[in-house]
């Protein structure tokens, strides 16, 4: 091959250099790869249950409620649409921030600044799944059920209990999850082999349950 | 951060030392295996009975009072619910996925060990919940295999209030299981390769292993949701596949959900499935009969892709088992069309597998005689599958015989096979003992045999229109005497069958206290797990020093070598060659 048809491959070269190599495939630890394939799989299930929720949107015999209407909130005297959600979604953005720079402090070893950044992105967590059970409370006092909906199709209740709810788990877990390491980045566990990859794995689990909750948000809130 | 790839790290597995830590709790991808390979078995021969039980009952309607139509659905379930997730699933990935992975990549172990043992005891406990619900009050679910509401969890269905709740239950730990294993069946052969071992160098079994993980992680999430919503239609009431019913004269609280969104989801899980079972088998089949007729396997970059391009089309044909549920009907041209396609790279298998046998010197051990009763098994129940892939062929064959015939060739036996190829091709590897060869040769030859006096006869069934699932045909004017003739002796050849199955569980006990011991490489084979310091290999693999690969797995019958075949880890300099031979050429960049 001529030299300028070498250059011309590159990119796609590399990869296919990366993907010939012996012994591996990613240039990066196998705790993250796993992470990243595990969240593709998880991406599935939060698929599925979208596609579920448009189809028994579709397939549900009495009308769909407005959103904006079932889910305002009386402030002030005002009746304002969306505004609980829209302060849990930007609570939740910014906890992908906190957890950016936790992940940035990692690379310093920088342990106190790590700690805290990570105990205040769980906060932020914590903070969110309140809000959510506040909204949830509000719903059911309303009459909201699984089972039943007040305001027209059964399967809002339904598909909305179910799937907030399956967020709000992962949510819940992502807490725990950042405190159980937080504590240990404090202790310095990490600094014997001096590998803090476990903080970089958290932070993936913590953006994608962001990200899906973004989806979760146009879908359920804006549609 | 420092980050040196895995096979380039020293060794840190720390050696168990208590009784319970190496053989109960035990974190060895070996144990596992066999702890994963002996659970699904044990299921499996419970699945067996089961199916003996449904065959005298249509062999001898009248005859047996203890069947009765509730449990002949609960049998129906049951087995056809065990046999393809807790025995084919569990038995190809989590026992040989476990098995092989490490020992044929030159890797020490999974890179996550402690989840995957995790993976073990979940599935353990599925299969728990899964056998508690024969004793449940009103006994296992009997809405078929597939589960479909809203008949599944209404009043009238075996097994509708405890029954049902038990297997969805099951089958989400089973899904969570599967999750915990399959994560690092992946991210092993990704990233834990030994030196040398590039992707394309890797034997088939691990491809097809790896393919099929990688679809189950992408499939299993479907389940597993179909499984959640159902589950909250029974319990809370919610209607996500419930439209308005009447029910035993009630008018339900249920309106507007989607029985087919179930179909849907399902299928989408349910087609892959079928090749989470098949691409393993297809991988550990190619090994098997390269070794056995000591010829490279034909094709083999072709064999990879092969198994990548059926794995992805494996995703866009489930609605081929949905021409008749009311769907679109212009679905069915694309699904068709889609299913058509995917014949296309599997029959590149088949004549791959067959141009591996051309002019070998085929040795025909018991393996090798299961993997080649494969390829007849296979390319009988892939030509059917053909038939059943139109639309306009399926409508009359739907829900007959035709298709209890077909899905049994293709993905009950064919399976099956392999397995025993499997098992009986690694038995002397994993315990160290050979087998009885003559025990051996009988159970191959009454379960070759045999399948076919089963399944053969039940497309002509099929034909006349039998429909499946049903408990006694009565007097039903379009099936002839001759039919129920033909289903008293369908009986007879299952009876035996599974009889016989009896001989390879005798073989495996009995071989393992009295069986010879075994060379560590009985069968002169290419591959790393055969090159073992230890045979059988014990905790860490390989003991100092990890192998080191120089070539693909399918150097057989090397022109001038002293052995004719030279293994994955022996530099090419090393390769004895017999006298005035020269020097051994690598050819195994050619392929
Ligand atoms: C000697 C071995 C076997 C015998 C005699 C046997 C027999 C049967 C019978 C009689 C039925 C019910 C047909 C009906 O009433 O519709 C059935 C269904 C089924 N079998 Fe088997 N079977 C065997 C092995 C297997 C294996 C290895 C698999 C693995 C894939 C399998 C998968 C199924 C499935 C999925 C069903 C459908 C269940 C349903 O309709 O819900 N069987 N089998
Ligand atoms: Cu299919």
């Amino acid at each position: 091959m001529t030299e300028q048809a070498l250059n011309n491959q590159g990119h796609m070269q590399n990869i296919v250099d990366d993907w010939s190599n012996d012994k591996q495939a990613y240039h990066v630890p196998w705790g993250k790869l796993m992470m990243w394939i595990f969240l593709i799989s998880d991406t599935f299930i939060f698929s599925c249950f979208l596609v579920g929720y448009m189809n028994v949107r579709m397939s549900a015999t009495e009308p769909w409620p407005y959103p904006s209407e079932v889910f305002a909130l009386e402030l002030f005297g005002q009746n304002i649409p969306l505004i609980l959600i829209a302060i849990m979604t930007f609570i939740l953005i910014t906890s992908s921030g906190t957890m950016a720079l936790a992940v940035r402090y990692a690379h310093f070893r920088d342990r106190k600044k790590i700690a805290i950044l990570m105990l205040i992105t769980a906060l932020f967590g914590l903070s969110f799944v309140g809000m959510q059970a506040f909204e949830w409370t509000k719903l059911i006092s309303e009459g909201v059920r699984p089972w039943a909906n007040p305001f027209g199709a059964h399967q809002f209740g339904s598909i909305f209990f179910m799937v907030t709810g399956f967020h709000g788990l992962h949510v819940s877990i992502g807490v725990i999850y950042l405190s159980i390491v937080a504590f240990k980045v404090n202790r310095g566990d990490y600094d014997k082999k001096d590998n803090y990859e476990i903080v970089e794995i958290t932070g993936l689990y913590w953006h994608f349950v962001d990200l899906v909750w973004v989806f979760i948000f146009a879908f359920f809130y804006l549609w | 951060m420092t980050y040196i790839p895995i096979a380039d790290q020293p060794n840190e597995l720390h050696d168990p030392h208590t009784f319970i830590s190496k053989y109960v709790w035990s974190q060895d991808h070996k144990v596992i295996a066999i702890q994963y390979g002996s659970t699904a078995i044990f299921v499996g021969l419970i699945a067996l009975v089961l199916s003996a039980l449904m065959r005298l009952q249509l062999g001898y309607p009248d005859t047996f009072s203890f069947i009765d139509p509730a449990d002949y659905y609960q049998f129906v379930t049951m087995h056809g619910m065990i046999m393809v997730i807790y025995l084919l699933t569990a038995l190809f990935l989590g026992g040989f996925g476990n098995y092989l992975i490490p020992l044929q990549i030159g890797a020490r172990d999974m890179v996550f060990p402690y989840l995957n043992m995790l993976s073990y005891w979940f599935y353990l406990l599925s299969v728990i919940i899964l056998l508690a619900s024969f004793f449940v009050p009103g006994g296992p679910t009997g809405a078929g295999w597939t589960l479909y509401p809203p008949q599944a969890i209404l009043r009238g269905t075996p097994g509708a209030d405890m029954g049902i709740m038990l297997m969805l239950a099951s089958l989400a730990v089973f899904v969570v299981a599967f999750t915990m294993g399959g994560l690092n069946y992946v991210t092993t052969v990704l990233q834990a390769r030994t030196n040398g071992m590039t992707l394309m160098r890797m034997p088939l079994s691990v491809w097809g292993i790896f393919v099929a993980t990688i679809l189950g992680l992408f499939a299993f999430p479907a389940l597993f949701v179909s499984a959640i919503m159902m589950t909250f239609d029974k319990l809370l009431g919610t209607s996500f596949f419930m439209p308005a019913i009447q029910s035993l004269g009630e008018t339900l609280n249920t309106a507007g959900g989607s029985p087919v969104l179930f179909q849907h989801l399902f299928w989408f899980f349910g087609h892959p499935e079928v090749y989470i079972v098949a691409l393993p088998a297809f991988g550990l089949v190619s090994d098997v009969l390269s070794c056995h007729a000591r010829k490279n396997i034909f094709g083999y970059r072709l064999m990879v892709w092969a198994i990548i391009i059926i794995g992805a089309l494996s995703f866009i044909v489930w609605a081929h088992h949905m021409y008749v549920s009311g769907m679109n009907p212009y679905f069915g041209f694309f699904f068709a069309f889609t299913t058509l396609i995917i014949a296309v790279p599997t029959a590149i298998k088949v004549y791959n597998w067959v141009l591996t046998l051309w002019e070998g010197n085929i040795r025909l051990t018991v393996p090798m005689l299961f993997a080649i009763g494969f390829i007849f098994t296979f390319i009988h129940g892939g030509l059917t599958g053909i038939f059943l892939g139109n639309v306009t062929v399926d409508l009359p064959l739907s829900d007959t015989y035709f298709v209890v015939a077909h899905f049994h060739m293709v993905m009950g036996v064919s399976p099956v096979l392999v397995l025993y190829a499997a098992l009986y091709h690694w038995y002397p590897k994993i315990t160290g003992k050979m087998f009885n060869v003559t025990l051996g040769k009988i159970h191959f030859w009454a379960t070759f045999l045999g399948t076919y006096a089963i399944y053969l006869p039940m497309h002509y069934l099929g034909f006349l229109g039998v429909p499946r699932r049903y408990y006694a045909m009565g007097n039903t004017d379009f099936i002839p005497d001759s039919a129920q003739a033909l289903n008293a002796n369908i009986t007879q050849a299952a009876i035996f069958v599974g009889i016989m199955q009896l001989v390879f569980i005798f073989n495996v006990i009995w071989s393992l206290k009295y069986g010879k011991k075994s060379d560590p490489n009985p069968w002169d084979a290419t591959s790393l797990e055969w090159q073992t310091p230890d045979n059988p290999p014990v905790h860490g693999n390989w003991g100092e020093k990890l192998p080191v690969v120089y070539r693909w797995a399918y150097e057989y019958s090397v022109p001038g070598a002293k052995d004719d075949f030279v293994p994955q880890s022996i530099a090419p300099e090393d390769v004895e060659m017999l006298e005035g031979e020269g020097k051994y050429v690598d050819r195994s960049e050619e392929h």
